[in-house]
């Protein structure tokens, strides 16, 4: 319960606090957060047993109910941390490019957390809606031509998803005559065999709306230039989004058909995003997308592992959910820091650009700091971090986390044709993405062209290094996480623990 | 009866993706506005189809719960109703804004090239 109401009340706080003071919303933000943070801490202990909270004590079916698993309560730990992260880095500047920037952080969180938590399909759109709302207006936040026509691409697609969602819903309502998710998962084995096409139906267009959130190929072709477009603090808590999606998919589907049915989809349609996503690295103009096409690279990764469809897969999946979440938040949050040292000639005509009017709102003023030395060197140094996880090398957990994988995807024998395809496809990804990461930081760092030191603070730096350390702790700890994470896969395919808790037998 | 609702929302549904289709962003939100119409019928009717019965239990009535409309899919439309008049308001206001910014209504932002 805390982890939804926690974020709500202080954003609601921070709504009411006079736009001018930033210490203080920053304040009432981060303190916010850090209890999340603990809340959640707390959340993953007590979830060693599914907990149910009864929302208004009422029962199961009929009210709706809170549940907090292994799987819910690591997501919304990763929700929190990159929350923290991305609020941490906004204080240099970027809380001060527009309004609002910590409430609309508090209200993501919100909707985050919900989404994770709740255990009803109908509550779980109006979450979706909540954090949708709240990304609409980070994707715009600092304004500027390219954000506007980005985010307008962005809000569209997603209504549009939203109403194939309620479709979905009302469809497997109309079917089933129950909106709670273990008691769906009881009703479907039993549905005549003749209204069983409806649901399937019903299903299906469920599944469309997350997939355009999780940005499955060709549903996610959005993805980079929105991601590529926002502020670098808003892109890098956009990395858990395109997660939900994968996530909303996993546990529904799951608990609903638990015989597997469209999992050869999933695992086709997830390694023709890796594909599409290969070739988008390969072809990237600027980090952003960069860093967007990475996105989609795992998400790729993701989608075809869990439609394989053992336990084993989806625990290194679920591994590798957390690694590359925090690692393309890192990397999205460095882009920012790396692409302040444009060649002169750049920064001379962002200046003529900003006295002629055109881009006013976009640049918040640098204002003093106490700045690192050897600034160049941090930067390289991070950046080379978040190539090779990225790409998946050691020592840092994206390799862990793609070897899990490739040994789970391997595992059973015979080993079939989709196994083979995308095991192909990890290496060639890994590949792709260590020359495109390769390839652009040289131009960066060892580039003969004369470019300016940038500027850079502690307070910026700190964030990038701190997933950068939980990221290398993760690849220490990295037998517990895993086992959590498998404990968490294992429930997830055998629901009958999740379905009794929740119904209360 | 039931023909009649699912005409009436095809054609809602049809036109609303014709015009989301198209071009200006004019047309997008319009199409966007009549596709949720659709939804919301669509969830509205997933409480059965039958005139005159409200879904109120009244005393003394009779003791099957067959007379009776389903209410929850008349509250879900409601939240779903809410939902996408808010969205729509947003998105009106990100309009306006590109169409400010870059001085055309093309959804890419910029004509395309005759």
């Amino acid at each position: 319960m805390v982890p939804v109401v926690l974020p709500l009340a202080a954003a609601a706080l921070i709504v009411l606090v006079d736009e001018r003071r930033y210490a203080l919303k920053a304040a009432i933000s981060l303190s916010s957060l850090v209890l999340l943070i603990a809340a959640a801490v707390a959340l993953t202990r007590m979830a060693e047993t599914t907990r149910v909270y009864a929302l208004g004590d009422w029962p199961a079916p009929f009210g709706i109910v809170l549940v907090a698993d292994r799987l819910s309560a690591a997501m919304v730990l990763l929700a929190a941390v990159l929350g923290l992260a991305a609020s941490v880095f906004s204080l240099a500047r970027w809380q001060r490019a527009g309004p609002r920037f910590h409430a609309l952080v508090q209200f993501l969180l919100t909707g985050l957390d919900g989404a994770f938590l709740t255990g009803d399909l109908f509550n779980l759109f109006v979450f979706f809606e909540l954090l949708l709302a709240a990304s609409y207006g980070l994707a715009l936040y600092g304004g500027g031509t390219p954000r506007v026509r980005a985010s307008l691409h962005y809000i569209v697609i997603n209504l549009t998803a939203s109403l194939f969602f309620l479709v979905g819903v009302s469809l497997i309502y109309g079917v089933t005559g129950t909106l709670n998710m273990a008691d769906l998962a009881t009703r479907i084995p039993a549905l005549p065999s003749a209204e069983r096409p409806l649901l399937e139906a019903g299903a299906a267009v469920l599944a469309i709306a997350f997939l355009v959130k999780a940005g499955m190929w060709p549903l996610g072709l959005w993805l980079p230039s929105t991601y590529a477009a926002a502020s670098a603090p808003a892109a890098a808590l956009f990395s858990i989004l395109s997660k939900l999606g994968v996530y909303a998919l996993l546990r529904l589907w799951l608990l609903l058909f638990a015989s597997g049915e469209g999992g050869e989809l999933l695992a086709w349609g997830g390694m023709a995003t890796l594909g599409f996503a290969i070739a988008g690295v390969l072809a990237a103009p600027d980090l952003g997308r960069l860093a967007g096409y990475s996105l989609l690279a795992s998400t790729g990764t993701l989608l075809a592992t869990i439609g394989l469809g053992s336990a084993p897969a989806a625990g290194a999946a679920l591994y590798y959910l957390v690694a590359s979440t925090l690692g393309i938040a890192a990397f999205f949050l460095l882009i920012e820091l790396v692409q302040r040292s444009r060649a002169p000639g750049a920064d001379v005509l962002a200046v003529t650009a900003e006295a002629f009017g055109l881009d006013a709102a976009d640049e918040p003023q640098e204002e003093a700091g106490i700045a690192i030395p050897a600034s160049m060197a941090l930067l390289g140094l991070s950046f080379a971090a978040c190539a090779l996880l990225i790409a998946g090398l050691p020592p840092l957990p994206g390799f862990v986390g793609k070897f899990a994988l490739a040994a789970a995807v391997l595992a059973p024998q015979p080993i079939g044709a989709p196994a083979w395809t995308l095991l192909a496809l990890l290496v060639l990804s890994g590949l792709a993405s260590l020359i495109a990461t390769a390839r652009a930081g040289m131009r960066i760092f060892w580039g003969a062209e004369q470019r300016t030191v940038p500027r850079v603070r502690v307070i910026e730096m700190a964030p990038i290094a701190a997933l950068l350390a939980l990221l290398l702790a993760l690849t220490i700890a990295a037998g517990p996480v895993m086992q959590y994470l498998q404990q968490a896969a294992q429930a997830l395919h055998a629901p009958h623990g999740y379905i009794d808790t929740v119904l209360g037998r | 009866m039931e023909l009649i609702v699912s005409l009436g929302i095809g054609v809602l549904a049809g036109s609303g993706v014709w015009l989301l289709l198209r071009p200006r962003t004019f047309q997008v939100i319009i199409g966007l506005a009549l596709l949720s119409y659709a939804v919301n019928l669509f969830i509205f009717f997933m409480g059965w189809v039958r005139g005159g019965r409200a879904p109120i239990v009244a005393p003394g009535g009779p003791a099957s719960l067959a007379g009776f409309a389903d209410p929850l899919p008349q509250a879900l439309v409601l939240t779903a109703i809410v939902i996408s008049f808010a969205t729509t308001a947003l998105l009106l206001v990100v309009l306006l804004a590109a169409r400010g910014l870059t001085g055309t209504d093309h959804v890419d932002g910029r004509e395309e090239d005759a």
